[in-house]
């Protein structure tokens, strides 16, 4: 589904990321992990597209197209969501119409005419008992002042009204009392199928007790620097980051 | 009366006297000649005149103009579903050039509620008492100007305890062979505890011909009396207006104010002024700017505080493209009998251009020791991380700048109480923030 290959980024003039290589198939959950200023979040960020990042080296290709040949917009057309660290307030846009907007856009790029007010409101219903999301928010302006938790819902909430390939979860995680953390947790695990992929970003192994990865990838230093299972994570909870940045440096200095 | 060259000459030294108008009222022509006189005193300003420091009329001014008093023009339906307002329920007052056109009119009947022409209304004693009286107009050369020469305009009435059950809509049509200055000028009287919906929207002449509108509405509530007025200014590029409403509010009076300065009249100047002279009123003055191209949009407000206990909110918005320009002025005045006053102001913009540019000042005169009041000013850029958050949701830029224009808007059409009217705004601000688009 998703194909990265020797990605280079940079911001404002800085290397970022520097040679990443992944591949995502359907039905998979990744969980991507490191230590701050790794590179986790610009990863998700040149995916979504955010502006301020250049890439400089390499490809991303998702469902046989370029990537990075996109508008943010048409990535996420094509299937592509980034559930945000840090969810936008945005005051006077209901919730309601702003996903009603978004709805009919996605729909419209692949010639599917506007959903009817009925049939939308049907599954928005639908998808908030899905995802406990609090009815009362919908007419609320986007986020504004929602609690942590109801903003990080709201982008799970999102996720599951706008049925993508691929979602990429950057520190959903964050901020999150238990409580939150294990109903956001399991509005995810509703949603994963067959057919969809996931990457998770995160600093944490709590969250993976509760999504369970299939791969765990450690980026250091705009790389990944090591690849395997579950038992990564816990073995990450345990040790800690900084065994794995001698190794890098070790094999560096060979 | 035509200028050959600079109409800013021609007012300024060779304009012939109200007595020289073909239809010189005999009623109204003791105010107009008064107000002639003034005129002549005051003189048209300059940069220099601190009211118009950001304006430079002159400019505006240097084209030649027709007098257009007597041009009658006629009207297509299409300008005139150009100037209305899809899905409105209304009553339609019809003004061509200022002159209102009865058949294509639906006035209110039978109540207490009557619209009629200026001209026809010249000997009405209301309009004998408060016809160019308003203090505030006094200092102003463009109204008294428009006092002395107007054209003709409405006389509207509303008796105690009078209501309309849908708003009175407006309508003015421009039209004229060539560049043409028109003045059109009214007079709204609510009697006590009489209420009112009044739209006014307009629609310019052709694009080969400059209209240079110079208008003037004056607005008296009794006691108790509530106005709601909603000015929609929309018309084409080449068309300049000077716009002043003047309101006086006595007791328990209500008066809610509504200016919508929507594309591309290249010229707009507002002089929007309340005197409060009655105590326990309420006054919410309301406006939004979306200007583009090289239009310069100039808004003074004027709220004086005259008398103790009355609240005032002023909340001013505008959204800045191109090379377009705006200039706020917002002046609270409040005396010092005026105890317990509430006064507030904001004026928030939006600039979407390197090069569009607001210059705003609130000017608080507080004489009066136990009152609230506060201003306040924003200049700010689209962010972006607003921006990116809606695209990442499959939303095309175009439809997520317009979110975002909807959403800095909202606080002003929010208050909008007429459905039709909010629809019709949030179809201009799409229209804009497209057009903005793809320029």
């Amino acid at each position: 589904m998703l194909t990265i290959k020797n990605l280079h980024a940079e911001v404002d003039g800085k290397q970022i990321l520097k040679g990443i290589n992944l591949e995502i198939k359907k039905g998979e959950m990744h969980a991507i992990m490191g230590p701050n200023g790794s590179g986790k979040s610009s990863l998700s960020s040149v995916l979504a597209g955010r502006e301020n990042y250049t890439v400089t080296q390499g490809e991303v290709i998702f469902e046989g197209k370029n990537l990075l040949d996109m508008s943010p917009e048409d990535r996420a057309r094509e299937g592509l969501f980034l559930a945000f660290q840090y969810p936008v307030e945005i005051p006077g846009v209901s919730n309601l119409h702003f996903l009603k907007t978004a709805l009919n856009e996605i729909r419209a790029y692949h010639s599917l005419p506007a959903m009817e007010s009925k049939e939308f409101l049907k599954l928005t219903k639908e998808k908030q008992q899905l995802v406990d999301f609090n009815a009362n928010l919908m007419n609320r302006s986007l986020n504004e002042g929602f609690s942590g938790g109801e903003k990080k819902r709201n982008e799970v909430f999102q996720l599951a009204m706008l049925d993508p390939k691929l979602a990429i979860l950057d520190e959903t995680d964050s901020g999150l009392d238990i409580d939150a953390l294990r109903i956001v947790a399991a509005g995810v695990n509703k949603l994963r199928s067959a057919d969809k992929a996931f990457m998770v970003i995160t600093h944490y192994q709590r969250l993976l007790e509760y999504i369970v990865p299939d791969f765990v990838h450690v980026l250091y230093n705009g790389q990944i620097v090591k690849t395997g299972t579950k038992e990564l994570a816990l073995e990450l909870e345990e040790k800690g980051y900084d065994w794995l940045k001698e190794e890098v440096h070790q094999k560096e200095s060979v | 009366m035509t200028s050959d060259k600079s109409f800013y000459e021609f007012i300024s030294n060779g304009v012939p006297g109200p007595e020289q108008k073909v239809d010189a009222d005999n009623a109204i022509l003791p105010a107009r000649k008064l107000a002639f006189g003034r005129f002549k005193e005051l003189g048209l300003p300059t940069v220099k005149t601190e009211e118009w420091r950001y304006t430079n009329i002159q400019r505006y001014l240097k084209d030649a103009f027709t007098l257009a008093q007597e041009e009658q023009g006629t009207v297509t339906a299409e300008q005139l579903k150009a100037a209305g307002i899809p899905q409105l329920d209304s009553y339609r007052a019809v003004l061509v050039n200022g002159r209102l056109q009865a058949d294509l009119s639906t006035l209110p009947t039978g109540g207490k509620i009557t619209v009629s022409k200026v001209s026809d209304a010249a000997g009405n004693p209301q309009l004998q008492a408060w016809f160019d009286k308003h203090p505030h107009l006094q200092s102003q050369p463009f109204a008294a100007l428009n006092a002395a020469l107007f054209a003709d305009g409405l006389f509207i009435e509303a008796g105690v305890n009078a209501s309309l059950d849908k708003p009175l809509h407006i309508i003015h049509v421009y039209t004229a062979s060539a560049n043409a200055f028109i003045q059109p000028r009214h007079l709204i009287v609510l009697h006590k505890s009489a209420t009112l919906e009044v739209i006014e929207s307009a629609v310019g002449i052709n694009d080969n011909a400059i209209a240079f509108v110079n208008g003037v509405t004056e607005v008296v509530l009794e006691e108790n009396a509530e106005l709601w007025h909603y000015n929609i200014q929309s018309t084409v590029k080449n068309s300049r207006h000077i716009y002043h409403t003047s309101t006086t509010q006595k007791a328990d009076s209500r008066y809610h104010h509504f200016n919508f300065t929507l594309p591309s009249a290249e010229l707009t100047r507002n002089n929007l002024s309340v005197a409060l002279t009655g105590s326990n009123t309420e006054t919410n003055l309301h406006g939004l700017y979306l200007a583009t191209g090289t239009q310069h949009v100039d808004n003074h407000t004027f709220v004086d505080h005259l008398v103790p206990n009355c609240n005032s909110n002023e909340l001013y918005k505008g959204v800045l493209l191109d090379d377009a320009n705006g200039v706020f002025t917002g002046k609270i005045h409040v005396h010092q009998d005026a105890q317990k006053t509430n006064a507030f102001q904001q004026n928030n913009n939006l600039l979407m251009s390197e090069k569009a540019n607001i210059n705003s000042q609130p000017q608080l005169e507080i004489y009066a020791d136990d009152v609230k009041c506060s201003h306040g000013f924003t200049v700010g850029r689209f962010s972006e991380e607003s921006l990116f958050y809606l695209r990442s949701r499959g939303i095309g830029e175009e439809a997520a700048k317009s979110l975002l224009v909807n959403a800095f808007a909202f606080d002003i059409t929010d208050q909008v109480h007429i459905p039709a009217l909010q629809d019709f705004l949030a179809e201009k601000i799409r229209q804009y923030v497209a057009g903005a688009i793809n320029n």
